[in-house]
């Protein structure tokens, strides 16, 4: 089994995402540049956190426009699996593969911490391997991830579960605490926290282990 | 050729903490009477061309593609057609 890392000027968790699948998963994990044009052979697409393009104009908003990004569209339109954490989340809203935006957080001001979430869909490709609405700790550190959507597409995410995880508490602002969605066909998965820094008890948390499992046991029994 | 300005800010909708900040300063500066403060974004640009319709449908074409996200802003554009000396 192969993951795409995605690698954009700018990126900086790349290689805690290649460390969690290769030395925590036991999965192949390959840096696929932003200058690629090809996501063959892969089935699973990582789009990492960090300031890709030092979030000029908009965090994610010229890193969607990269020559790599029209694989990921078709990858994704495939039906095949792509999460974007934290600037990959960003990326994959401005790329509009899922609803709704990141606004500055609230406070104005970067937040970095260890946060209390709800699973709130367990029954995600991503979540599986969690009980419903089990409380799981994460670290996050953004300075925009503030979810916002209107109140149409807001209510679009609840009535096809499309929030994966939500904030136990009110930690930057986001609409309904929300920390992570997923496509209305939920494949593509977009969170704020990151679960790639909680692979390890050695590190303080393997609460994030259990998200790329889940990912591989549903890459397993698409394959058979 | 036409010089051409667009200023995106957040929708009504959108809470803008940033310009609250700033217009609990300006509070703090001694000035009353001042609300409704908004942070956006100004850009500047040339785009060639002589047919100012074909202009201005390329530019919200460049604002709708990258320089403002619908989701939470909103844009508008100015556009001076620039004088030739020829």
């Amino acid at each position: 089994m192969k993951f795409a890392v995605l690698v954009f000027p700018g990126s900086n968790c790349d290689a805690d995402l290649y460390h969690a699948i290769e030395d925590v998963c036991h999965e192949n994990a390959e840096y696929v540049p932003y200058t690629a044009a090809s996501l063959a052979g892969f089935d699973a697409v990582l789009v990492p956190g960090g300031f890709s393009y030092g979030d000029y104009l908009r965090s994610g908003a010229i890193a969607k426009l990269a020559p790599i990004m029209t694989a990921v569209k078709a990858f994704a339109a495939a039906g095949k699996p792509v999460i974007g954490i934290c600037n990959g989340f960003q990326i994959l809203t401005e790329l509009g593969l899922l609803p709704g935006v990141l606004l500055p957080n609230r406070q104005t001001h970067f937040i970095c911490d260890t946060v209390a979430l709800n699973v709130t869909n367990a029954g995600t490709m991503f979540t599986q391997h969690y009980m419903p609405n089990e409380q799981i700790r994460l670290p996050i550190a953004h300075g925009e991830g503030n979810y916002y959507c209107d109140a149409e597409t807001l209510e679009r995410l609840k009535v096809n579960h499309q929030i994966a995880f939500t904030y136990q508490n009110d930690v930057n602002g986001s609409l309904a605490n929300i920390a992570g969605v997923t496509n209305e066909a939920g494949n593509v998965l977009g969170m704020m926290p990151h679960p790639e820094r909680a692979v390890e008890t050695l590190l303080g948390s393997d609460d994030g282990q259990r998200l790329f499992a889940a990912l591989i046991t549903s890459i397993r029994k698409g394959g058979q | 050729m036409f010089n051409v300005r667009v200023q995106v800010t957040y929708k009504d909708s959108v809470l803008d903490p940033q310009g609250q900040a700033v217009q609990k300063a300006i509070e703090r500066l001694g000035f009353d009477g001042v609300s409704g403060m908004r942070i956006g974004k100004s850009f500047e640009m040339q785009v060639a061309g002589d047919d100012q319709a074909a202009v201005e449908k390329k530019v919200a074409q460049i604002c709708d593609q990258l320089l403002a996200n619908p989701n939470m802003e909103q844009y508008h554009y100015d556009i001076q057609k620039v004088a030739t000396n020829q």
